[in-house]
Parts: C-alpha cells; structure tokens; sequence
C-alpha cells in the first residue's frame, strides 16, 4: 500500500471536532455519525403528519422497555408466583398499579401507532424501490413485536394468558407428524404450564431488544435513501429538503405529545377497556373459559385464522397474510409510488384499510354465522389485494403525473 | 504460491469448514434436548383412578400430565348412540368398540384437537354440543358420546390415553 493511501484510510479517522469532544469522535465515530443522521439530515420539506408515527412507535418502544424493566423486578415467572406478583405490583408496589397499566396500554399505542405507520407505507407506496429493505425489516419488527406482545400477555397467568397461550402455541401441533413432539420441545411439558412461563418471560425480553436491533437496521436502511414523502417524488434539490433537526424533531415530539396525550387518558380513566376482565382470574387449567379472544391488536388475524375451516389451512393462512405482505414491493407494477396520483390503486389502499377493520371486528365475535361469510370475505380481499390487484392494477390505470415536492406545496396553499 | 499447490490447500480448507460444521451442529444437540421435558416432569406421568364412586351418566375430570381425562360412566343410550352410526358420516372413521376398553366407561383427553381447550359437557348443566358428547366453546367443535369429533374445525378425534383396569373399578392412566 502507498504511503497516500494509507493517509486516506487515517483521514477518516481525524474528526471534525477539537477537545474532549474531538478526542472520542476520533475514536469511536459516533458524534459525527448523529450529526450527519440527525441534526443535519435533510428531509423532504412535503412530510406531513402520517411521518411522525415513526417516532411515536419508537418513543412506545422505549416506554415499554423502561417500564417493562420496573415491573421484571417484581415479577416472578413461575405457574405458583406468576399470578399472585402481578397482584401485588398492582396492590402493594409504589406506584406498581401505574407502571403495570402503562406497560399494558403503551402495547396497544404502540401498536395503533405501527398500524397506520405501515398504512402510511402502504398509502404513499414507501415499500416500492429503493425502500423495500426500510419495508422488511419494519415487517419484521411487527412480527417480532406480535410475538412479544402474545409472550407478554401469557405472563400474568390469568385465564385469557393461559388460554390464549394454549390456543396459540397449539398452532404449532398443525404441523404435520412432528408438530406435537414440537410443541412439547417448546413448552418443556405436555401442556402449558410452569417451564412454559419460564421461558415465555425469557423471549419476551430477548425479543423486545430483538425489536431494538431491528430498528436500527430499519433507520440505516432509511438513511440509505431518504425519507419517502405524499408526492412518492424524490426531492430534486436542497431547497425540496430541510433539516431533520429542529424541523422534524419538533415536529415529532408534538405529534407524540398529542398521541400520549389520548394514552394518558385511557390510562388514567379507563386503564382496562382495552384488556379482559377474565384474565383477572387466576389460571385454571381444568376450566376453559366460554370465549376466548385474542387482544385488538391480534383480531384481525384471528379472523383470517378462523375464516379457514380447516386447522392447518388457517395457521397458514395467518401467517402468510403477513409474510405475503412484504412481496409487495415487487408485486407492485406501477411506476408511480403515490396514491395521490393513482385514481385506481387509492381506492384498493383505502379498501385495504376498512377491511383490516372489519376483521378486526368480525375477529372479536363468535365464529358463527354471518361473521364467518364475513371474515372468509375480508380474507379473500387481503390475499386479493396482494396478489392480484397490486399486479394488475399497475397495468390498469393511468396515474396521473406525480407532482414535484415543490409544485405540490404550492398547489396545497393555493 | 504455485498453481498446482491449490487444490490442496481447498481440500484443507474444505475438510476443516465441514468439520467445524458438524462440531457446530452436534454442541446443537445438547441445546435442544435441554428443552424438552425434565425427568421430574415425565415421572408424574401416571395416575390411578377409582372409579367406583361414578354413577351411570356421570363424568370425572382427572390431571395426567397437566392435562384433564374425561372419564365417562356412559349409559346403554349413549353406548348405542356411538355405535348406530355409519363410519362414513365421521370425519375421522373410528369404531367405538376400537375406543373403549369396556362398553360403558369412555376414557379421552379432555383437550379439543383444534387448538387445546377444554371441551363442555362434563357437568350436568353444561352444554354438550349436537351429539350429546362435549362441546368446545373456542371454536366450536362437536363431539360424540364416544368423543369423537362430528361437527366443526377440530381434525381428529378426542385422543385415548393409554390406560388399564387394575381392577373392576380402579384404572391406571399411563
């Protein structure tokens, strides 16, 4: 290697800093890194609001790791004690009651707030190249996130953890020959029980900070190429963009005070409407109770799950409504990544929307009569969706011409 | 380096990959196996019951494994509900007489083969779905007084447990 060479390789080791600050920087690298990913970063100029939800999903990241780190020193994840620590944190810790209830409604905030960051995704056509990476791993976050938030709800023992942990861990019997010898490899019994809430409390951990090591590859692949923005354009210039800090920050931080505003509100008036009153009842093994229903947040999937008549056929199908999700970005034949320019595919996003609600709903009643049709309905739409509208629909219609990011600001004042 | 010196410096390289590969996979072994269930676990594996104190027509539940039995002192009208039919209304064909060991005491896990509740139907005042067995309530799935499975998303039958009459009246599950 020339001396010159070897000059340019050290170069990247001299910061642009002087003293204490300089002496780190120059050393682990770390200082220029935020300041170029975030003080400096630019930022379409065209953001609105559906950005924020980002960082309002990782600020309920933060809170459920914080939280959940204060309640893990009074838990005790066992079949005898799991239940009866969860009441004393609830009675007899300081402020236990406030730390519990946070930790249970930061999930459900933290999953409205991911549901419409990947409706925005999905609405803006953020998941069309160069983003389809920012766009699986933000998927499989929400996967990890699912399986945290199910190993969450088994640990205070009561019967809907119970239950819910025996129905959901059952899934894995579906599989053929080898799923029950499966199933006893991962619950350690023959049934759920004691060894299977040991381990449930392990992975919930390990998998939140599992979710922690996603999104920084989730932010590296975004910083990769920028934010998306409502016209689906590129910003063509530096006057398109503006700085991450203060424009982005500010805003971020009102929209997440807003957000944890409404939080604060079910939290502190109706901390359990969004729980079930049986799991306040202790785990009974011998007792089923007469329904069974997941948390909101799993509903729509459920549905699917339920719309199959038949048992495999249903994990399957609940599982790859997900997985087919992240095909998306190559299913999609449409040049133009805005809804906003595309008259047909707007309607097909927007009826995507409605119907994840809808099975949401269909997903809380009993499987029965007209909510079956429904749910079956709404299943064939999700697959519909996917397979063959996003295809199709790109050779269909005709967009319109995306706006420039500075055209299209100026057609909102105007 | 000379050319003709290559191959055999891949051969090592490849000998030692495969090697570390199979030493990997085998330290996997004792990993996995730790996760199945303990040998204080398994040794609770068997329960006896005393089954004199069931009238005809009544249930017990019992725990074998964590896991309810269904023991059912069945009546001459349930014994023949189970046996008039034709095998091919079953979703899974099963022969009563293939079930039980004696014509009137049915011994089944009480766990639905849908997704593991605990089916309806041991009490007097629970429901007993369509054919007078069990019914789950997760799903909906219908079981017969031989219970098997008649009606909704359960695959298979409800299984029978491996079990002997110690005597007329005592029998010992597993």
């Amino acid at each position: 290697m020339s001396s010159n060479e070897l000059q340019g390789y050290k170069k990247t080791l001299n910061s642009p800093y002087t003293g204490i600050k300089g002496w780190i920087d120059s050393r682990l690298p770390l200082i220029r890194m935020m300041e170029a990913e975030y003080l400096k970063f630019p930022v379409p100029k065209s953001l609105n609001y559906f950005w924020s939800f980002g960082g309002i999903a990782m600020f309920c990241l933060i809170g459920l790791i914080l939280t959940g780190i204060f309640l893990g020193f009074h838990y005790k994840p066992s079949a005898d004690d799991a239940f009866d620590s969860v009441e004393r944190i609830m009675r007899d810790v300081s402020f236990g009651w406030l730390i519990r209830y946070l930790h249970a409604n930061l999930v459900s905030f933290f999953f409205i707030a991911t549901f419409i960051h990947i409706f925005r995704a999905l609405y803006f056509g953020s998941y069309k190249a160069p983003r389809e990476l920012v766009y699986i791993f933000g998927l499989t976050m929400f996967m990890l996130m699912m399986a945290t938030a199910f190993l969450g709800y088994t640990l205070p023992w009561g019967q809907m953890s119970y239950w819910g942990a025996t129905v959901i861990t059952n899934l894995f019997s579906a599989i053929p020959v080898v799923g029950d010898a499966i199933l006893t490899l991962l619950l350690g019994d023959f049934t759920v029980g004691d060894s299977a809430v040991n381990r449930f409390y392990v992975l919930h951990w390990l998998l939140a900070f599992a979710i922690v090591g996603l999104v920084v590859f989730h932010v590296i692949t975004l910083h990769m190429t920028g934010s998306n923005n409502p016209t689906g354009t590129e910003p063509q210039s530096w006057d398109e963009t503006v700085s991450f800090h203060p424009y982005v920050t500010i805003k971020d931080l009102n929209a997440t005070i807003f957000f944890f505003i409404i939080l604060a509100f079910i939290l502190f008036y109706y901390p359990n409407i969004l729980g079930h009153s049986d799991n306040y009842i202790k785990a009974n093994p011998m007792v089923t109770p007469a329904h069974i229903v997941p948390e909101w947040y799993f509903l729509p999937f459920y549905a699917i799950l339920r719309a199959i008549p038949d048992k495999l056929g249903g994990v399957i199908a609940m599982f790859s409504s997900i997985l087919a999700l992240g095909l998306l970005p190559w299913l999609d034949t449409s040049k133009v990544r805005s809804c906003l320019f595309r008259p047909i595919w707007r309607y097909c996003v927007l009826l995507f929307a409605v119907n994840f609600l809808v099975l949401m709903y269909v997903g809380g009643k009993p499987a029965e009569g007209l909510y079956v049709l429904i749910s079956r309905i709404g299943t064939a739409y999700w697959f519909l969706f996917i397979f063959v509208l996003a295809p199709l629909v790109g050779f269909l219609e005709t967009p319109r011409q995306p706006l420039t990011i500075t055209n299209y600001l100026q057609s909102k004042k105007a | 380096m000379s050319d003709n010196k290559k191959p055999r410096r891949d051969f090592i390289k490849l000998s030692a990959m495969t090697l570390g590969g199979v030493g990997a996979a085998s330290l996997l072994i004792p990993f996995i196996s730790s996760m199945n269930p303990g040998k204080d676990t398994l040794a609770l594996a068997s329960t006896e019951i005393d089954l004199s104190p069931l009238e005809e027509g009544q249930s017990l539940t019992v725990i074998w494994r964590g896991k309810p039995v269904f023991i059912k002192h069945r009546t001459k009208s349930e014994i023949d509900s189970a046996r008039n039919i034709s095998l091919e209304d079953l979703p899974d064909a099963e022969e009563d007489s293939a079930r039980v060991q004696k014509d009137n005491w049915l011994v089944v896990l009480g766990v639905c083969t849908h997704l593991g509740c605990v089916p309806l139907g041991q009490k007097a005042s629970d429901t007993k779905g369509d054919y007078g067995g069990w019914f789950c309530p997760c799903h909906g799935s219908h079981y017969d007084t031989s219970g098997r499975i008649r009606k909704g998303p359960a695959p298979t039958n409800l299984p029978v447990p491996p079990y002997v009459f110690l005597t007329d009246n005592r029998i010992k599950i597993g």
